[in-house]
């Protein structure tokens, strides 16, 4: 009786479910279920196809043995952590400075925020033009008159990242000062006057006030920093090449080179699951922070 | 120079400031050592970033002859701009030779219809969590989110498997499924917290009204975001115009789209390298979403502020 007078539930608020299909099938098929297929083969010794012979651990014993590998490791590491630093004291201090109540904000702002809008290839290039060594800073520098000035960062492979650091920060510094800027502006002006009136001289209320009240703001700008930087491939791919030689590497070129160049799935599988895994390792900590450590700053 | 004319008209303001302190006028001073300093810095940092745009204009204005011979930060003693039509009609890829403009519509055809289907997907999507939120609806959304941060190069191979199966492997419809996938986690997260803010009595009225959930959507909900809808837009066009991955994995070279045939076009080993042309075809490709980010000004702040950080 009850079933019958019943709409099954299925078809209560259907209109929404039908408009929510393809979250759903996002959600499951791409990002659930691309992933676990992607790690589930990963075990296996695929070569030109994807195929069911499960080998253990193999894939990721080669990958580890792979020098490639480890330079495109330690490319990203180095990478990583001078984005870090450097995107996050020098948009913060940007944005300390545009926060001075300072005439022309918003052409600073436009001026420091344009190269977010270009893609990588376009900034890989320019900044290849400008490392050229040749006709760039180097020979300027050079033709100047001091002729052993070297700064030749793309063609030398012990500083070739640092090269494309350089490109990199000029791209993405100016989205980190936006988001300072968002946070202290939500800082109460209250504060400043409460530490103005104590006395406490500037830096020291941004470094002990602002900058801990802003925390919230640090970890998410954290977060879409790192983000960002695992997926570094267009700018390599642009400036570099992965060059010279494999000096450049990074993980993310080296996924699509084995997948689609040298008919390596299974290699291919294995790095793109140590690139989750390296993601993991930070989103699960922030998660918890965020979501799970509610009490903290609830 | 800028610096002193700015920090006389600026005079007033730190006097002002001063006003509200209890501890009496400060000296007036037209050039203060901290505004030296603030604008001093501001000024060459800005000098900094504008300098690779002065770069790639200069440059794709000269000769070849005249680059051989300068440096890359002098200002074209001759004005050409044979590298501009070099670079948009006759640039050679390594495959063909007509130019960058084969990957200029390209990319206009990528974009436009990802645009507009990721637009129209995402916002039905962020309604329907916002206001029409059903059993298990939440979760979807976590993994929605939480797949955002998932590296692309996970996810490759598999799309290829799907896209194969249903036939759109290597064309332009595939690719817009992609970028479509790829931009719904920001995109509904985006319409899902705008329609979230919205008075709650305004849908209720209209639900006492008879309107259902497609009638709520196109006669209250739409009109009222056309902001939001158009931080969508800019964010969709910037990011779908300088994807480059995607595009060299689901297209095929005659598909191509413009930064992965700019790439191409600069990065090719024969041939002389022309680098007045490069660069021309560098600015031309970074053009659009200059262009959409000069116009939209602050709504694109908006959008990414929005994308962030609540991201």
């Amino acid at each position: 009786m009850q079933e019958i007078r019943r709409p099954p539930r299925l078809f209560k608020n259907l209109n929404a479910k039908v408009a929510a299909i393809p979250m759903i099938l996002t959600a499951l098929v791409v990002f659930v279920g691309g992933t676990v297929w992607t790690v589930v083969y990963s075990f296996t010794n695929s070569r030109l196809l994807p195929r069911e012979n499960f080998v253990g651990l193999q894939q990721y014993e080669r990958l580890w043995a792979t020098p490639r590998w480890h330079v495109a490791v330690e490319n990203i590491f180095i990478y990583g952590a001078c984005t870090l630093v450097f995107s996050l004291v020098v948009g913060f201090l940007l944005a300390a400075l545009m926060d001075q109540k300072i005439r022309f904000e918003n052409t600073f702002r436009t001026i420091f925020l344009y190269p977010f809008a270009l893609s990588f290839i376009v900034t890989g290039l320019v900044w290849q033009w400008i490392l050229n060594p040749q006709f760039g800073i180097e020979g300027i520098v050079r033709s100047w008159g001091w002729e052993s000035f070297s700064f030749d960062p793309l063609y030398n492979a012990n500083i070739v990242i640092y090269g494309i650091l350089i490109a990199g920060l000029w791209q993405g510094t100016g989205l980190v000062m936006c988001l300072m800027l968002a946070g202290l502006r939500g800082i109460d002006e209250d504060i400043w006057k409460a530490a103005r009136v104590d006395g406490i001289p500037t830096w020291k209320t941004y470094l002990f006030v602002v900058i801990p009240m802003m925390r919230p703001v640090f970890v998410t700008t954290l977060v879409i920093i790192a983000a960002g930087i695992v997926k570094v491939y267009d700018l390599v791919v642009a400036q570099t090449g992965g060059g010279p030689g494999i000096a450049s590497e990074v993980p993310a070129k080296y996924v699509y080179d084995a997948m689609f160049l040298s008919q390596n799935l299974g290699q291919g599988f294995a790095a793109s699951t140590m690139m989750l895994l390296s993601v993991l390792v930070v989103l699960i900590p922030w998660a918890y922070l965020e979501f799970g450590g509610r009490r903290k700053h609830g | 120079m800028a610096d002193t004319g700015t920090a006389a008209v600026f005079a007033a303001e730190p006097a002002m400031r001063a006003g509200a302190e209890p501890r009496g006028p400060r000296p007036r001073k037209v050039i203060s050592r901290r505004n030296i300093l603030i604008y001093g810095t501001l000024f060459v940092v800005a000098l900094y970033y504008l300098l690779p745009l002065y770069v790639m204009i200069v440059t794709s204005l000269k000769g070849m002859p005249e680059i051989r011979l300068g440096n890359i930060f002098s200002p074209p003693i001759e004005i050409t701009f044979e590298p501009w039509v070099k670079a948009w009609s006759q640039a050679c890829t390594g495959l063909n030779c007509d130019g960058l403009s084969r990957g200029f519509w390209n990319s206009v055809r990528i974009t436009v219809p990802s645009v507009i289907l990721s637009i129209a997907i995402a916002s039905v999507n962020g309604y329907a969590l916002a206001n029409w939120k059903f059993k298990g609806a939440d979760i979807f959304f976590t993994i929605l989110i939480f797949g955002a941060f998932i590296p692309y190069q996970v996810m490759l191979y598999p799309i290829v498997i799907l896209l194969r199966e249903i036939g759109f492997y290597g064309t332009l419809t595939g690719l817009v499924m992609v970028h479509t996938v790829f931009g719904m986690p920001i995109l509904t997260l985006l319409f899902r917290n705008y329609f979230s803010s919205l008075p709650e009595e305004l849908f209720k009225a209209a639900r006492v009204d008879g309107a259902g959930f497609w009638g709520i959507y196109f006669r209250i909900m739409l009109p009222m975001s056309l902001p939001i809808f158009v931080v969508a837009v800019i964010i969709q066009i910037t990011g779908i115009w300088n994807d480059f991955l995607f595009g060299v994995v689901y297209t095929r070279p005659d598909v191509y789209p413009m930064t992965v045939q700019l790439n191409n076009i600069v990065n090719s080993v024969q041939g002389v390298k022309e680098y007045n042309v490069n660069m021309a075809a560098t600015l031309i490709t970074g053009l659009v979403p200059l262009v959409v980010y000069f116009i939209s000004g602050k709504l694109f702040v908006r959008g990414i502020a929005a994308g962030a950080v609540k991201g």
